[in-house]
């Protein structure tokens, strides 16, 4: 895996970080009750506190935030009635919204990309059975590569606008451009500053209609810095941040603790995405788990992760989409309140982290960015079933390995069962149109080509 | 006693022979793929000689055994019948042997088989009409079954169980084995073993040999006191209890006659010089006959409409919809590699679909073509004939596909690959592809620049003919649907390259 190793600080410099900034920043970050001790223990696991979320406050709205944000890209979803294809099982998203809310949780994170373009009106359905006083909500100007009507002034106007319609509120209180990096410095000047969007929407927080503008970024580091250079107030950046990304960022992707630290830097609010890997850090193999477990027996691997990214005292909230609502319990109850990482937590992390780097694992978040793909591969499904198998010891190196024929059928029958035969790895026919849309940079065909290869000698039986 | 040792054995070779063509994992052919190679049009037509003569040996000693051990559809016909005489007890009586209808379908299936006419072959031959009614009809409940099991062990993380695709194959062969199954079953409900001593032929080659059987059951007329209970219960019908005499030549040596006769009167036992067999006819028979024709030709009416079932292809919202891909007009089918060509495939294969019923990959199917009709075929819409697998002729019993190598495989051209330039995604979606040839086990496809004068312009297929041996592993893959840029063309004749 390659590093972008020329920004990082070495461990100790990123510890005086962490530590400088908590000083620093305790006069504007508390705790939005005053029982924020972090002393006391977790509760049992069975009950889920309602009143001990930890809050951060932004310094320019003064906006009290969960640090544990609701990321709406992961809604429940389930069969269509009619016809082929799913939707949002909004019933169940309203429950899961309630739920939050009545937990603490009060950040929204939508787009109008997200889950077939469907997040946004289930976002705005639950959430306007709430006062508008208990919820923030975010939405983005989203990038379509594919469609340049939707990226001229005028698409991007109506983009904006329909969010107002189907989030059923009169202003968004953090507004983001989506994804800036995807395609480098062309790729944003394109997209907001030729059709002069980015004025336009400098006018609109001045209006008030927007309460935070702000971005969120991957990929090319250099439009990271621009953005960051000129001569505009950001309320908040929303950056990749996990205890793997903190020092080894995949692909083209910039180490967490330059952006970090770039942002803590010039006081900046961070709000992080990722902060599990779409779920990779929940799962983690067999022997991370133990490892994990032997330190806090009663605790999910997950939540190693979102007490990481909660650590650090500029985050202002951790995103996570949360599917089912035992997920949302358990890292309600990781944050309720957030009991930090000690120096020796995060240098524990880190190793955990080189561990996990040495199973060669594909570095997808199943965000779906990707899909559909228009050849019907269910790219993620791949991908995620190489990744469990990795995870599980099923991926046999060698025709002599111990387990080589359980491995085998392991692997090719629970291939068959996780992802249909048409939407395999063998269909993928290189177009690369995904390529540019991933914002973990995995060059999909090359894995894809990669893995059809991986199953073609497991099923001829020619593995060395 | 006898009876119970002959039940036993057609028992167990009845579930062993339905097996074969029920497990599609492949493992249980290694162990019992002799029982189909043991069947005697298959043997026949294989030109295996030493299991025609045994089979002839065994008759000439025990009668035709065969028949009521070793035939799956005999044996099958004997279940049937056995329904029905819980129904109704004593209800078979002796009638005369058709000669005429029985010569004369045998003399018809040999010119047939001669001059290889394949589907008059297919149609009467009882281990293919048994093959047929268990892959077409009997396997699908079986792979259900599998597939309930699969579904649950995946529940609990298991992976003794994998599912797999049920599919009707072909419209027509399903609707065949319909209408054989009930004619054979109303047969054999209403008289027996009707099919077996009026129109099957191996039972007509058979019957002539277990005439001059060494062991039989005979009648001794001392101890009888002719009260017909043996011919009652005697389905086929050729016990003349009158005349102590039994038509050898239709008894199928079940031995339920010796259990039946409350006066110990039957015996199996060495022949007598002297037992020379005479049948009188009977007109009372003839017109029950006639009365189960009119039966079946209503039941074939009733199933004259054939019902579809159609796998639903599983789609998601976030996935593109994929159409189903369509099997392309070929010229010259495409015939198993290990069959030399079609000329020799259609003269020795029987239609018993079980190569269609253990080929792992979908792609035989049986014939819609008049010529092969019923008789497997392949295409490549559901797979390509892979290059670790050569089942279909590890389990042919006639010989049609003969055993070949993995080895062997991947040098026998059973075609080779076309490509069709309009529906090539290159050409129509503008995207650079090569799917074709990255999956190309031979290397027979290059992909060269569209325009010859810019390197830099898409590549398109080109296909290195004298390379390719047709599996159709590009026909398959091509993203274009549902008719495939790439498709096979078939080989009259087989060529090793």
């Amino acid at each position: 895996m390659k590093e972008k190793n020329n920004r990082n600080t070495d461990r100790r410099k990123f510890l005086k970080v962490l530590g400088s900034g908590a000083i620093a920043s305790t006069s504007v970050f508390y705790g939005c009750k005053q029982t924020n001790n972090f002393s006391v223990g977790k509760s049992d696991a069975g009950n889920v506190p309602i009143d001990k979320m930890t809050c951060r406050i932004t310094p320019n709205t003064g906006d009290k935030v969960s640090i544990l944000g609701y990321g709406c890209m992961r809604w429940p979803t389930r069969p269509k009635a009619k016809g082929v294809g799913d939707v949002i099982d909004q019933d169940a998203v309203n429950k899961l919204v309630d739920y939050a809310i009545s937990h603490g949780v009060n950040y929204f994170d939508t787009s109008p990309r997200y889950i077939m373009g469907l997040s946004e009106k289930a976002t705005g359905i639950a959430l306007k059975r709430h006062p508008r006083d208990k919820y923030y909500v975010a939405t983005k100007l989203s990038t379509f590569p594919d469609d340049r009507q939707l990226r001229s002034r005028e698409g991007s106007l109506d983009m904006y606008h329909n969010s107002f319609k189907e989030l059923q509120v009169d202003y968004i209180d953090y507004y983001l451009l989506h994804g800036v990096g995807i395609g480098g410095m062309d790729a944003i000047k394109e997209r907001f500053y030729d059709n002069g969007i980015l004025d336009f929407l400098l006018e609109e927080r001045k209006a008030g209609r927007i309460r935070n503008l702000g971005w969120s970024y991957h990929g090319d580091v250099a439009v990271f810095d621009y953005l960051l250079s000129l001569d505009i107030k950001w309320d908040f950046v929303q950056i990749q941040l996990n205890y793997v990304d903190w020092k080894h960022a995949s692909g083209w992707n910039t180490n967490a603790e330059y952006l970090y630290g770039e942002l803590s830097k010039r006081n900046i609010p961070v709000v992080v995405m990722e902060p599990i890997l779409g779920g990779r850090l929940a799962k983690l193999n067999d022997y991370l788990v133990a490892q994990l477990k032997q330190r806090r027996p009663e605790d999910s691997a997950a939540s190693w992760a979102f007490r990481f990214a909660g650590s650090f005292p500029d985050v202002l909230t951790v995103l996570s989409g949360m599917t089912y609502l035992e997920h949302l319990q358990d890292n309600i109850r990781t944050f309720s309140p957030l009991e930090q990482l000690t120096n020796e937590d995060l240098v524990f992390l880190e190793e955990t982290a080189q561990m996990l780097l040495k199973y060669p694992t594909i570095p997808c978040t199943e965000c779906k960015y990707c899909m559909p793909c228009p050849y019907g591969l269910d790219i993620p499904g791949v991908f995620a079933h190489y990744n469990r198998c990795i995870n599980e010891g099923n991926i046999p190196k060698s025709i002599q390995d111990e387990n080589y024929r359980k491995a085998r059928r392991i692997f090719l029958i629970g291939y068959d069962r996780s992802v249909p035969k048409l939407r395999q790895a063998n269909h993928c026919i290189g177009c690369n149109q995904c390529i540019e849309a991933c914002p973990q940079q995995i060059n999909i065909p090359k894995e894809m080509e990669r893995i059809d290869t991986f199953v073609e000698q497991l099923k001829q039986g020619t593995t060395l | 006693m006898l009876q119970k040792i002959r039940r036993t054995a057609a028992i167990i070779c009845f579930i062993l022979t339905s097996l074969l063509f029920f497990d599609f994992s492949g493992i249980l052919h290694h162990w019992l793929g002799w029982l189909a190679k043991i069947q005697f049009i298959p043997a026949l037509l294989a030109l295996n000689v030493g299991v025609v003569f045994m089979l002839i040996a065994m008759t000439l000693f025990f009668g035709r055994v065969y028949c009521s051990v070793i035939c799956p559809l005999g044996v099958f016909q004997d279940f049937v019948s056995r329904v029905a005489g819980k129904r109704k007890k004593n209800r078979f009586t002796f009638s005369p042997a058709l000669h005429w209808l029985r010569y004369g379908v045998l003399f018809l299936f040999i010119i047939a088989f001669i001059s290889g006419l394949g589907l008059f072959v297919a149609f009467l031959e009882p281990y293919s009409i048994y093959g047929r009614i268990a892959s077409n009809l009997i396997a699908p409940l079986y792979q259900w079954v599998n597939n309930l099991l699969a579904y649950f062990s995946e529940r609990i993380n298991s992976y003794s169980f994998y599912s797999v695709d049920v599919w009707i194959k072909s419209i027509l062969t399903f609707v065949t084995s319909i209408v054989t199954l009930v004619v054979i079953a109303v047969l054999a409900w209403c008289n027996g073993r009707t099919y077996c001593n009026t129109i099957c032929p191996v039972g007509t080659i058979l019957g002539f040999f277990a005439r001059y059987s060494l062991l039989k059951p005979v009648i001794n007329p001392e101890k009888c006191n002719e009260c017909g209970l043996c011919s009652h219960n005697c389905k086929a019908s050729c016990i003349d209890p009158k005349a102590h005499k039994i038509d050898y030549s239709r008894c199928v040596a079940c031995m339920d006659c010796i259990d039946r006769c409350r006066r110990k009167a039957i015996k199996y036992e060495l022949r007598k010089k002297t037992s020379r067999v005479e049948i009188g006819i009977s007109p009372q028979i003839v017109g029950k006959n006639s009365n189960s024709r009119r039966n079946f030709l209503s039941t074939t009416a009733l199933f004259a409409v054939a019902t579809t079932l159609k796998a639903q292809n599983n789609v998601d919202g976030g996935l593109a919809i994929i159409k189903d891909k369509k099997n392309p007009v070929r010229l010259t089918q495409i015939t198993p590699a290990g069959s030399f060509g079609a000329s020799n495939f259609t003269q020795h294969c029987t239609a018993c679909q079980l190569c269609i019923s253990v080929c792992p990959n979908q792609v035989l199917h049986p014939s819609n073509r008049l010529a092969s009709l019923m008789q497997p075929e392949m295409s490549y819409e559901r797979g390509y004939c892979r290059p670790e697998c050569v089942r279909c002729s590890e389990v042919c019993p006639s010989g049609a596909i003969k055993a070949i190598t993995t080895s062997d495989k991947s040098s026998i051209q059973i075609g080779h690959a076309v490509w069709i330039k309009e529906n090539c995604v290159v050409k129509t979606d503008n995207v650079s592809c090569g799917n074709c040839a990255r999956h190309c086990p031979v290397g027979a496809i290059h992909m060269v620049p569209d325009d010859a004068n810019n390197k830099e312009s898409l590549k398109i297929p080109v296909i290195n003919t004298e390379r390719c041996i047709g599996c159709g592993a590009c026909e398959n893959l091509c993203p274009s649907r549902p008719f495939s840029a790439i498709y096979v063309e078939g080989h009259e004749r087989h060529r090793i390259i």
